[in-house]
């Protein structure tokens, strides 16, 4: 309990939108404390949140690249040069040594959207 | 050894070279060719006429070669060791190579200088031949071997009444015997070609011009004809060495020993002009086997000539001929079908189990299956073999010659399957060069790949087990409309960025509404996704359509002041249009209401589908146009706009064949000619440019649209992902594919044609559906919580005048 105390303490949650704002494999972009964060609902309405950073090509791109799953890890393709990264871990799975930063999101009952970037 | 000089450039001689190198050979190397161009395919010389160009034919110059072109050796100084050209120049060498060739044999009959008279040889005989056609009605060609009806060939493709005239009982007498010379003249003349055998020339007569107006037969019969070409045959142009002392033959060639060496040691000869064995070989297998050879001997080895196969497979004026092995045996078994025009036989032993050689007219399967048995125990009975095309695995031995051009066995390439781990004919090429040269081995080395075991994976990625083309398949068949029953009926997983836009693109080609709707928006890549292209910094860049080109003034200025009023980069694109850079994704709507509302729609320069169709200003404007190209391009691309396909489909109109729009570098180009419409397929610049090939010629408007209608429905159902016309038309053969456009023979053109006009009728402007809907217009945001609000990352510098973007410095991305 204490542990959970202290996690609802310090986690402080942004909420962006609203759940029908994202698309089914599709990834939408938020702006959170001049951050911009990759957000992806998957086919089975489970939420992702990475960083929208392309480590490859420096742009801002992750959240317009194509969803989908390799060896059933959800991933995105980077729009620049596809690059894939893990939704899960935020490891580039064409290149290993390569990572985006991952964020926590999750579904309020209200069905708002929200993330956090503490 | 430093200096090695090569009189000749010619296919013998450039493969020389390239053999040397290939070897390692360190020396300097020095060619005087006496063309004015470097060597080329003669092998292919007759598709100059047909649409290749010079470039086309031509074999690249290895770097570090020097090249002399039109220098033509006079004079060998063999004690000095240097050799002196035609222009005064003299180059010395330490090792002198002759590649001189041959010239053809004019045979002296009365009249053979006359204009109008021609040889057949090289691309400047080509270009004067063709000149001389313009105006002209008949021509004759004097000499019915191969080279005689390739001749014939040329001459009814550029338009004329053709006679080929043989001194022998029957036509190409060296390949075919007398019952295969009846059946191939059968299907000569059903072709409109008339053959007159045991008939030479007695006479060859000029009209008042001057020029050659007719050929007087030995009987006194006169053929009318203004082109008279002879093929009767080719002489070794020895007349260098003659002239230097070397030893040459009491009928022609340079006498060289089994590494070919000539009577000096110092000087080799190789090709058309050598003597081996009282044989001289006009053959392009056995030529490049002696470049082969000579330059082991050159770098010291031990390579030597043997007795060369002259097994020959053609296919003249559409009919297949082949030779191979003896032309005679004890016993002869014969499959002769006078209704399909079939003539096929073979040679054997007395005991019926050596196979000794073969003839076949009509139909060249014998060849392939058989020819590597030559010499051998037949793998079944003759007549079951010839009838049934022998048994479905007949094992070849490992030492049998597959590729005779290059002299490859199957075992060699076996080796370079399983060593390589090669999965494709090109492989094969690349690691052994077997088929590169005619290509009628390459049936065999498909044959060989399959009976190794290689299974060549189609599979588009890890959730489909199919090619694109049978995705296609099975989409149309089973009118399925989602990727996700798709996905859930025929593959695994949840897809990915390779199987989604295939499928989006196989979707949109079978007409399933606005590629955004519901689930297909999730498929599309971001070029797709925006309806503009991603640039390097996040932003897109917009083409509006401009078909043909052309764009009235007030048109212009509106994309003026879009671009000036956004502060877009604005740049000409090499397809008559205009590219607006720098817009972020929230403006792309308003771009476009704007774009929308004077007029413009979607260019789907973002998409691959079609792009867009130049054009010259054609015969409305130009002095030399023949057509309306400008009229032909706009109505091209209106019909075909918005069609989405495995790669995009460029297109260009020129109004004559000068070719300013650079036709012949788009998937299909159209060249306007005097009576309508020349049809080109497969050409694209990118990576491997090509040109495309000529597909039909002098169409009118309406046969033009429906066999491009057919040709891109067919290559949209049939070609693999991101593959371009010109990759997928090398794959399926330019033959094949003219069978099921132009002559139907799947029986699927009506279906390809009504899949085209549901196309062109279901078709809508996709910006102008996006500005009209407003839940598609909700998904143009930078930032979904602040949709007002824009990409601060995004940032621009002035140059020339205009924005480019400031480039985000990229940290070290490797932790």
């Amino acid at each position: 309990m204490t542990v959970l105390r202290e996690d609802l303490e310090t986690t402080r949650w942004s909420p962006v939108c609203s759940y029908t704002d994202l698309l089914p494999e599709r990834g939408a972009c938020a702006l959170v404390d001049g951050r911009q964060i990759a957000m992806f609902r998957t086919f089975d309405g489970v939420l992702y949140a990475i960083d929208n950073h392309d480590p490859f090509s420096g742009a801002q791109v992750l959240s317009r690249g194509i969803v989908g799953t390799r060896a059933g890890e959800p991933c995105v393709a980077s729009p620049m040069h596809k690059q894939a990264f893990s939704l899960v871990t935020g490891v580039c799975l064409d290149d290993p040594a390569v990572s985006v930063p991952t964020y926590r999101i999750r579904l309020a009952e209200d069905g708002t959207v929200e993330v956090s970037t503490g | 050894m430093s200096r090695l000089v090569i009189v000749g450039h010619g296919p013998t001689s450039h493969r020389l070279v390239e053999a040397l190198l290939a070897k390692g050979f360190a020396g300097r190397v020095t060619v005087l060719g006496e063309e004015p161009r470097s060597a080329y395919d003669r092998v292919a010389l007759t598709s100059y006429l047909t649409g290749k160009s010079v470039e086309d034919l031509t074999y690249p110059v290895p770097e570090g070669v020097v090249l002399r072109l039109s220098s033509l050796v006079t004079a060998i100084d063999r004690e000095n060791r240097t050799v002196t050209t035609a222009d005064g120049h003299v180059e010395p060498y330490d090792v002198l190579v002759l590649a001189t060739g041959s010239s053809p044999f004019v045979p002296p009959v009365p009249g053979r200088d006359l204009p109008g008279c021609f040889v057949y040889r090289t691309i400047d005989d080509l270009d004067a031949i063709r000149e001389a056609s313009a105006g002209a009605a008949g021509g004759v060609v004097i000499g019915g071997g191969l080279l005689g009806l390739e001749a014939a060939d040329a001459l009814r493709g550029l338009g004329l009444e053709t006679h080929v005239v043989e001194m022998g009982g029957w036509l190409m007498p060296r390949q075919v015997d007398e019952g295969g010379g009846a059946v191939l003249r059968g299907h000569i003349e059903a072709l409109g070609l008339s053959v007159h055998t045991e008939a030479g020339a007695k006479e060859i007569v000029a009209g008042p011009d001057g020029r050659v107006s007719g050929l007087v037969k030995p009987d006194g019969e006169t053929i009318e004809a203004q082109v008279v070409v002879f093929s009767a045959g080719v002489r070794p142009r020895d007349e260098l060495a003659r002239q230097a002392g070397l030893e040459v033959g009491p009928r022609g060639g340079i006498a060289v020993d089994d590494g070919m060496r000539t009577s000096d040691p110092a000087i080799y000869a190789v090709g058309e002009c050598a003597l081996h064995d009282g044989m001289v070989y006009g053959l392009v297998g056995p030529c490049f086997t002696m470049a082969e050879v000579a330059a082991d001997r050159i770098l010291g080895g031990e390579a030597v000539f043997t007795r060369a196969d002259l097994s020959t497979k053609l296919k003249l004026l559409g009919v297949e001929v082949a030779q191979f092995g003896a032309m005679e045996g004890a016993l002869d078994v014969t499959f002769m079908d006078p209704v399909g025009g079939v003539y096929q036989k073979l040679f054997v032993s007395d005991d019926a189990r050596t196979l000794l050689g073969g003839i076949c007219v009509g139909d060249a399967t014998p060849y392939n299956t058989l020819k590597p048995f030559v010499g051998r125990d037949l793998p079944g009975a003759p007549s079951e073999l010839l009838f049934t095309g022998g048994p479905a695995n007949m094992e070849l031995p490992d030492d049998a010659q597959v590729c005779s051009c290059n002299n490859v066995t199957k075992g060699q390439v076996c080796t370079a399957i399983a060593g390589n781990g090669l999965t494709d004919v090109a492989g094969i090429k690349a690691c052994t060069r077997a088929g590169t040269t005619c290509g009628s081995c390459v049936p065999m080395l498909k044959k060989i790949l399959v009976a190794e075991g290689v299974e060549v994976s189609k599979a588009l990625c890890e959730h489909f087990a199919y090619s694109r083309a049978e995705l296609f398949d099975i989409v149309r068949v089973r009118g399925i409309t989602t990727f996700s029953q798709l996905i859930a009926e025929h593959g695994t997983g949840r897809g990915c960025d390779v199987c989604k836009p295939v499928v989006a693109s196989i979707l949109a080609s079978l007409g399933n509404g606005h590629i955004l709707d519901g689930e297909q928006a999730a498929l599309q890549d971001t070029n797709d996704h925006f309806l503009a292209n991603i640039q390097r910094n996040g932003t897109y860049s917009v083409v509006p359509r401009i078909p043909g080109g052309e764009i009235t003034p007030d048109k212009l200025i509106v994309i003026g002041e879009v671009a000036r009023d956004f502060g877009l980069y604005t740049k000409i694109t090499g397809g008559q249009r205009i590219d607006l850079f720098g817009a972020r994704v929230e403006q792309l709507p308003q771009i476009w209401k704007r774009l929308v509302d004077a007029g413009f729609e979607s260019g789907h320069a973002y998409g691959k589908a079609l792009r867009t169709v130049k054009s010259c200003v054609g015969s409305t404007w130009c002095r030399y146009g023949v057509q309306d190209a400008v009229g032909l391009a706009i109505a091209l691309e209106l019909r075909y706009r918005g069609l989405r396909s495995p790669h995009k489909l460029k297109s260009a109109v020129s109004g004559c064949a000068r070719e300013c729009a650079e036709a012949r570098g788009k998937d299909f180009g159209i060249i306007a000619t005097e009576k309508g419409w020349n049809l080109y397929i497969g050409g694209n610049g990118g990576f491997t440019p090509r040109h495309a090939d000529l597909f039909a010629s002098d169409l009118d408007t309406e046969e033009l649209i429906r066999t491009i209608d057919r040709f891109l429905m067919f290559y949209i159902r049939t070609a693999d992902r991101l593959q371009r016309t010109s990759a997928w038309l090398e794959e399926q053969g330019l033959d094949y594919v003219k069978q099921v456009v132009l002559d139907d023979s799947l029986g699927i053109c009506a279906d390809l044609e009504a899949q085209m006009e549901r196309h062109v009728a279901t078709y809508a402007d996709e910006w102008r559906a996006t500005i009209e809907d407003p839940e598609k217009l909700r998904r143009f945001v930078s930032f979904v919580n602040a949709p007002g609000t824009p990409d601060p990352s995004i940032r621009f510098e002035a140059e020339r005048d205009q924005v480019k973007p400031v480039l985000i410095p990229l940290e070290a991305v490797r932790s």
